[in-house]
C-alpha cells in the first residue's frame, strides 16, 4: 500500500519536472517580463508531490512497514523514535529521495524569492534544475527505489547499524544535503546566467544568498559528522582525512572561494567568468563526491552496499553535466578584461581563490590516487593524515597572514597600509608568552601559533575600529576570528594531546605521566536494544590531585548483531578526558585507550563561530568602501 | 588558442573518467564468481543442534551436495525454502544449510514453520567461515560434486529455473 502510493507520488513528481521543462521552454517565446502563473503553480505541484514521497517513506520508518525492503532491511520495531526517523535519510536510497526533495525545494525557493529577476535568466535556472532532478528522479525509481516491496512480508526488520544510532549522526547527512545539493542553484543560475547574459552585479546579488546558505549548511553539516566521529568510532580523533570526509570538504573549499569571488563581483565587474566557473565545479565537485561514496570504490566508515551500476548511472550522468557545461560555457563566456591592481581587495580575494584550489587540488589527489593507481597498475596504497598535515600545514601561515592583511586593502587602490603596527608587536609578544609556557621546538607549529595569534588580536582590532565607524561587517569578522581560533587551537591540541595504549585487569593501576588510571570495577548491564560491559575507572591527576569518574562500555546490539566500543568522555571546558575499552578474547584482561585532549570544546565553538558568520553575510548588504 | 585549451581539457576529462568507469568494476574481492570449477576450501563448520564439527572434505562421501546460505531473517530465503524441501527429496542430493548470522531460536522456528531440507545443518554466528565460500550475502547456494570440484553457484533466491538445472546435473 504505501508502497504503491510512494512509487506513484514520485513517478507524478517526475512527470511534473518533465512537463515544468516543456512548459518553461515555451514560456521563452512568450514576450513580457513575467512569467506566467502556471509555472508557479506547477512548480508548487511539483514540491507537494515529492514531499508527500518523502513523507511516505517517513510514515514506513515510523510506523515500522516491512513490506517495503528499504524499510525492512534498515529498521526494526525495537529501534527508538528519533533513529526510526533518521533511518529515512541513512541509507543509499532514502537519502537519495532526500537529495532529490532539496533539490525540488530549492528551485521552488529560487522561483519564488526572485520574483523581479530578469524573466529568461529564472526560466533557465528552472530548466537546468528540473533537468537535474529528472535525472535523479529517474535514477530513484528504476535503480534505487526506495519503496520496493516485499513479499512476503517479514515480520521484523535487519535493523540499523548501530553506529549510525546516534544523534549528530541523526542530523548530519541533512545538514550536509542542504550544504552540498543546495550547491545546484547556483550551478543551475550560472548556466542560466551565460546563456541569458545576466549583467555581473544582478547575477551577484541573487547567487550570494544561494552560496551562504548552502555553505553554512555545509560547515555545520561537516561540524556535526566530526562530533559524531570523536564521540562514536572510538578513536579519539576529530578529522581523520578518511576519503568520505574529503569528499565533503571539496565542496567546502569551492563554496568558501566563491563565497569571497561573489563580493567581489558584487562591486565591481571583475570575475564574472570566475563566479560561473566556480559555480560550476562546486556542484560537480558534490556529484563527485557523491559518485565516489555510493559506488563503492572507496572504502570508508561511510560506504553504502556495493553497487557497481549505481556508480555508473552518477558517472555518465558526472559525464554528461560536465561536457555540457563546458559546451555552454565556451560558447557563452563573455571575454574579460584583467587589470587587477595589485595590494587592491580583489587582487587579494584572487589570492584567497588560490589557496581554496591548492588545497582542493591537495585534498583530490589524495583523495583519487590511491584509487587511480589501483586501477591502472594494481597497486594498493594508501594516503593518511601525514601527507595531508605535510602538504597543507606550511600553507597556512601565509593565509592566516593574508586573512589579516586582504580584508583591510579598499577595494580599488594599491596603497600598502602599515603591517608592522602595534597587532603585530602584541601578536609576538602573547606568542612569545605561550611560547614559554609551552616550550615546543617545532618551529612550523610556532609560525602557525604566531600568525593565528596575529590573525585573532588582528580581527578584535578591526571590531573596534569598525564600531568607532559604525560600519560593522559582522560576517568577515566573526568567520575571521573564528578560522584564526580554530588553527591556534588545532595546533594547541595537537601538541598537548597525550594518548596511550595499554592493558589492565581489574584491580590494576597503570601510570601515564601526571595521570594514574585505577581500573575500580566492571558490571554488565542491559539497555533497550543492547546489552553491555561496562568498566568503572578512576582517574587521578597527581598534579592536581583532581580526580574524575569514567565508564566506558563494550555493547552487544542484538538487531543487527554488532559489538561497539563506546568511549567515555569526561569533557571539561579546557580539556576532555577519553577513555575505550575493548576486551581480548579468552582473557580477563582490557585494552584500554585514554587519550588526554585539550580545547576540544574551543575547535567546535570556532568552527560554530566560522559558520555563524557565513549566515551573518546574509544580512550584511551594506556597501564597504 | 581557444582550441587548445577544449582539446587539452577534453583530454585529461577523458582520461578521469574512463579510469573511474574501469574503477568500478576493479573491485575483484567481492566478485566470487570465479570460485566456479574450482576445488572447495577446506572449512570446519559447527552443527547447529550440537558442538560437533563437520569438515567440508566430508562431502566426498556424497554424490552430489548443495551447500545453502540461509537466515530466518532472510526475506528472499522464506522465498526459496519450497524450492529446497523439492531438492530434498532426492537422493542423489545432499543439502548441507549453513545458517547465517541467525539467532538460534528464530532459525528452529523457520524449520518447524516451512519444513526442514537440511541433511546436514551448520551454524555460522558471525558470518565469517561462510567467507571462505565466497559468500558475503544470502540467500546462496553452491553445488558440489564427489571430487570436491564447485560446479554451479547460485547468489540470489533458487526460483523454479535454479532446481530444474540443478535436478539435470544430478540426474545425469
Amino acid at each position: 500500500m504505501l508502497s504503491n502510493l510512494g512509487i506513484t507520488f514520485s513517478s507524478i513528481s517526475l512527470l511534473v519536472s518533465l512537463f515544468l521543462i516543456h512548459l518553461s521552454f515555451i514560456e521563452l517565446k512568450v514576450s513580457g517580463d513575467q512569467i506566467s502563473k502556471k509555472i508557479y503553480k506547477f512548480s508548487l505541484v511539483q514540491l507537494i508531490f515529492s514531499l508527500l514521497s518523502f513523507l511516505i517513506l517517513l510514515i514506513g520508518y515510523v510506523f515500522s512497514d516491512f513490506s517495503i525492503i528499504n524499510v525492512y532491511e534498515n529498521s526494526h520495531t525495537s529501534k527508538p523514535l528519533f533513529y526510526k526517523i533518521s533511518g529515512t535519510w541513512g541509507n543509499h536510497e532514502g537519502s537519495l529521495l532526500l537529495w532529490i526533495n532539496i533539490l525540488v525545494i530549492f528551485s521552488f525557493l529560487f522561483l519564488t524569492l526572485n520574483k523581479n529577476k530578469n524573466k529568461n535568466f529564472k526560466i533557465f535556472t528552472l530548466i537546468f534544475q528540473n533537468l537535474l532532478i529528472s535525472v535523479f528522479f529517474v535514477f530513484l525509481l528504476t535503480n534505487s527505489n526506495p519503496f520496493s516491496p516485499v513479499f512476503p512480508v517479514p515480520n521484523q526488520g535487519l535493523g540499523l547499524n548501530p553506529i549510525l544510532q546516534d544523534p549528530a549522526l541523526a542530523i548530519h547527512p541533512p545538514l550536509l544535503y542542504v550544504g552540498f545539493v543546495g550547491s545546484s542553484i547556483y550551478f543551475s543560475a550560472a548556466l542560466a546566467a551565460l546563456i541569458s547574459k545576466v549583467e555581473a552585479k544582478s547575477l551577484a546579488i541573487t547567487l550570494k544568498p544561494w552560496i551562504s546558505i548552502s555553505w553554512f549548511f555545509q560547515t555545520i553539516g561537516i561540524l556535526v559528522g566530526s562530533i559524531w566521529a570523536y564521540y562514536e568510532l572510538g578513536w579519539g580523533g576529530y578529522w581523520f582525512w578518511d576519503p568520505v570526509e574529503n569528499s565533503s570538504l571539496m565542496p567546502w573549499f569551492l563554496m568558501t572561494a566563491l563565497l569571497h569571488s561573489v563580493l567581489v563581483l558584487e562591486r565591481r565587474i571583475g570575475l564574472y567568468s570566475w563566479v560561473i566557473v566556480l559555480s560550476i565545479l562546486t556542484f560537480t565537485m558534490s556529484v563527485v563526491g557523491t559518485f565516489l561514496v555510493r559506488s563503492g570504490i572507496l572504502n570508508s566508515v561511510h560506504t553504502f552496499a556495493n553497487d557497481p551500476s549505481r556508480g555508473l548511472f552518477i558517472l555518465i550522468f558526472l559525464v554528461l553535466m560536465v561536457f555540457s557545461s563546458i559546451f555552454i560555457f565556451f560558447k557563452y563566456a563573455p571575454s574579460e578584461r584583467k587589470n587587477y591592481r595589485i595590494f587592491s581587495k580583489e587582487f587579494f580575494i584572487l589570492i584567497n581563490n588560490w589557496f581554496m584550489a591548492f588545497f582542493l587540488a591537495v585534498v583530490l589527489i589524495g583523495t583519487l590516487y590511491p584509487v587511480f593507481l589501483d586501477t591502472l597498475i594494481g597497486e594498493k596504497i594508501s594516503i593518511g593524515p601525514p601527507y595531508y598535515n605535510f602538504v597543507l600545514a606550511p600553507f597556512l601561515i601565509p593565509l592566516l597572514f593574508l586573512m589579516t592583511s586582504g580584508p583591510k586593502q579598499k577595494w580599488v587602490s594599491s596603497e600598502i597600509k602599515k603591517f608592522f603596527d602595534i597587532i603585530l608587536f602584541l601578536s609576538v609578544f602573547l606568542f612569545l608568552i605561550i611560547f614559554f609556557l609551552i616550550k615546543t621546538n617545532n618551529f612550523l607549529i610556532n609560525l602557525i601559533l604566531l600568525f593565528s595569534i596575529y590573525l585573532i588580536i588582528q580581527t578584535m582590532f578591526d571590531f573596534y575600529e569598525n564600531l568607532k565607524k559604525r560600519d560593522i561587517n559582522l560576517s568577515r569578522i566573526i568567520s575571521h576570528f573564528g578560522f584564526g581560533l580554530l588553527i591556534f587551537f588545532i595546533s594547541i591540541n595537537h601538541l598537548f594531546s597525550i594518548e596511550s595504549n595499554f592493558n589492565v585487569r581489574v584491580g590494576e593501576k597503570k601510570n601515564i605521566k601526571n595521570y594514574v588510571i585505577k581500573f575500580e570495577n566492571l558490571e554488565t548491564l542491559s539497555g533497550t536494544n543492547y546489552d553491555s560491559v561496562v568498566g568503572y575507572f578512576e582517574i587521578l591527576n597527581k598534579k592536581k590531585l583532581i580526580k574524575e569518574n569514567l565508564k566506558p562500555e563494550i555493547r552487544v546490539y542484538n538487531q543487527p548483531q554488532t559489538i561497539t566500543y563506546e568511549a567515555s568522555i569526561n569533557s571539561n571546558l579546557f580539556s576532555d578526558t577519553y577513555l575505550t575499552m575493548s576486551n581480548i578474547s579468552d582473557s580477563d584482561i582490557f585494552n584500554i585507550k585514554f587519550q588526554k585532549k585539550p580545547f576540544m570544546n574551543f575547535i567546535w565553538l570556532s568552527v560554530l563561530l566560522i559558520s555563524c558568520g557565513g549566515i551573518l553575510n546574509l544580512f550584511n548588504r551594506k556597501k564597504e568602501t | 588558442m581557444k582550441k587548445t585549451q577544449l582539446i587539452i581539457t577534453f583530454t585529461f576529462l577523458i582520461f578521469i573518467f574512463v579510469t573511474l568507469y574501469f574503477s568500478l568494476d576493479n573491485r575483484k574481492i567481492y566478485n566470487t564468481e570465479n570460485i566456479v570449477g574450482k576445488e572447495i576450501e577446506e572449512v570446519e563448520l559447527t552443527l547447529f543442534h550440537s558442538n560437533k564439527k563437520f569438515n567440508t572434505k566430508e562431502v566426498s562421501n556424497y554424490n552430489f551436495t548443495l551447500f545453502n546460505f540461509w537466515a530466518s531473517w532472510c526475506a528472499p530465503c522464506r522465498k526459496e525454502h519450497k524450492n529446497l524441501i523439492k531438492l530434498s527429496k532426492n537422493k542423489n542430493l545432499k543439502i548441507i544449510g549453513v545458517n547465517f548470522k541467525d539467532n538460534k531460536i528464530q532459525a528452529k522456528e523457520f524449520l518447524q514453520e516451512m519444513g526442514d531440507p537440511f541433511f546436514i545443518l551448520t551454524t555460522d554466528p558471525q558470518g565469517k567461515q561462510s567467507v571462505n565460500f565466497g559468500v558475503y550475502g544470502i540467500p546462496e547456494t553452491i553445488l558440489v560434486n564427489r571430487d570436491l570440484k564447485i560446479l554451479k553457484k547460485y547468489i540470489g533466491p533458487l526460483d523454479f529455473k535454479d532446481v530444474n538445472e540443478i535436478k539435470k546435473i544430478i540426474n545425469q
